[in-house]
């Protein structure tokens, strides 16, 4: 049970943006602009896959399964690259360059003070621009705050891959911005709001 | 020197950032300003000593000390409040109510798993609402991304806390993104 009083219908951080709607302003526009505004140069697949990545090492369940199966959608409906991301970024079938940035997410998430001049110059090597490095270390450090949000209050979460493969398709198609699947807590069924 | 060339190498800690990065700096800005200087029933003051202990624990120090600058600057109470905070405010006059959401803001600093449900039943008898614990718990969060960020790419401090008597007046009194 979520430990403050949060509308029923809406699972993980759509009950917070509906509870407190004067921070969902600024958090959505905030997600928005990270992961599916257009980027100079990293796809939304590859920054979705980022948020995944860094929810799952934080075992938010929720953030990790709709980010997942949003990038899935962003990568042409490929479940498979999540998965091995997920397992192990080093074997995934990924660029060098997203791997080495793949690493600086994982150094971001312990604490921000464990990225060395290193990590960056590996990534830089493999053709990482500053612009992307800047990136990568805000998204993580976002998914390091969405996922505490998300987890601090005791969110719903459900458990249904259909339901988050669903969710993750319309934020795929319209972002963020637009408004939430309303969900039956007792037959895990979609309506719209 | 930061990780990455930055526009303007003489903006310290975010401020840097922010300007090297204008599409997500606006979010950012919206987001602090929503959270420390919004309406609430918790006071600024109340508000900034969360986002300063929390960056005191996560070692960020031109957040920690900024943020404390900008606390004491709404609670005109000089700028021995920065190792107040540091010292878990053994002499500052602070609330059962503020105590209890300060314990929570640490449980969210360490992972949100760890809020647990009592210490959730202790902030409610303390006197604090939904809307208070929702408040301390995003803001700790928020301060988890904002240190990271700021720590992460390895940005420049000043180190003497003086450097940042002026930058809380104008926190506290002019606010985040308006400069």
């Amino acid at each position: 049970m979520p430990h403050i009083n949060l509308p029923f219908e809406f699972p993980g951080i759509r009950s917070l943006f509906m509870f407190r709607p004067e921070t969902a302003t600024p958090l959505n526009a905030l997600v928005q602009t990270l992961l599916h505004n257009p980027h100079p140069s990293l796809t939304a697949g590859e920054r979705e896959l980022i948020a995944t990545y860094v929810s799952g090492l934080n075992n938010c369940k929720y953030c990790c399964n709709i980010h997942g199966a949003i990038a899935q959608h962003q990568l042409g409906n490929n479940a498979q690259i999540v998965k091995q991301v997920l397992a192990n970024p080093d074997t995934a079938p990924i660029s060098q360059k997203m791997k080495s940035l793949l690493k600086i997410a994982a150094k971001v998430q312990l604490g921000g003070k464990n990225v060395t001049n290193q990590d960056v110059v590996n990534a830089g090597e493999e053709g990482a621009t500053d612009i992307e490095i800047q990136d990568t270390v805000l998204i993580a450090a976002a998914f390091c705050m969405f996922n505490r949000y998300v987890d601090g209050l005791a969110t719903w979460q459900p458990d249904d891959a259909e339901l988050y493969d669903k969710m993750g398709e319309q934020r795929a198609r319209e972002g963020y911005l637009t408004a939430p699947f309303k969900v039956n807590r007792e037959t895990e069924d979609l309506s719209t709001l | 020197m930061a990780h990455i060339k930055l526009l303007n190498e003489d903006l310290p800690g975010i401020v840097g950032l922010l300007n090297n990065r204008p599409e997500t700096a606006k979010p950012l800005l919206d987001l602090a300003e929503t959270l420390l200087r919004g309406p609430s029933s918790l006071t600024s003051g109340e508000r900034e000593i969360i986002a300063a202990s929390v960056s005191y624990w996560n070692q960020c120090h031109f957040c920690h000390t900024s943020h404390a600058a900008a606390a004491a600057a709404h609670l005109k109470s000089g700028l021995g409040l920065i190792d107040e905070i540091k010292a878990g405010l053994p002499n500052t006059p602070v609330s059962e109510k503020l105590k209890a959401l300060l314990h929570i803001a640490h449980q969210v600093q360490r992972g949100g798993k760890n809020v647990t449900e009592e210490d959730i039943a202790i902030s409610r008898e303390q006197g604090a609402t939904d809307v208070e614990i929702h408040d301390a718990v995003l803001i700790a969060a928020a301060f988890c991304m904002y240190n990271r960020y700021v720590d992460g790419l390895n940005t420049w401090a000043p180190d003497p806390i003086e450097a940042y008597a002026e930058m809380g007046e104008r926190m506290a009194n002019v606010g985040y993104g308006k400069f």
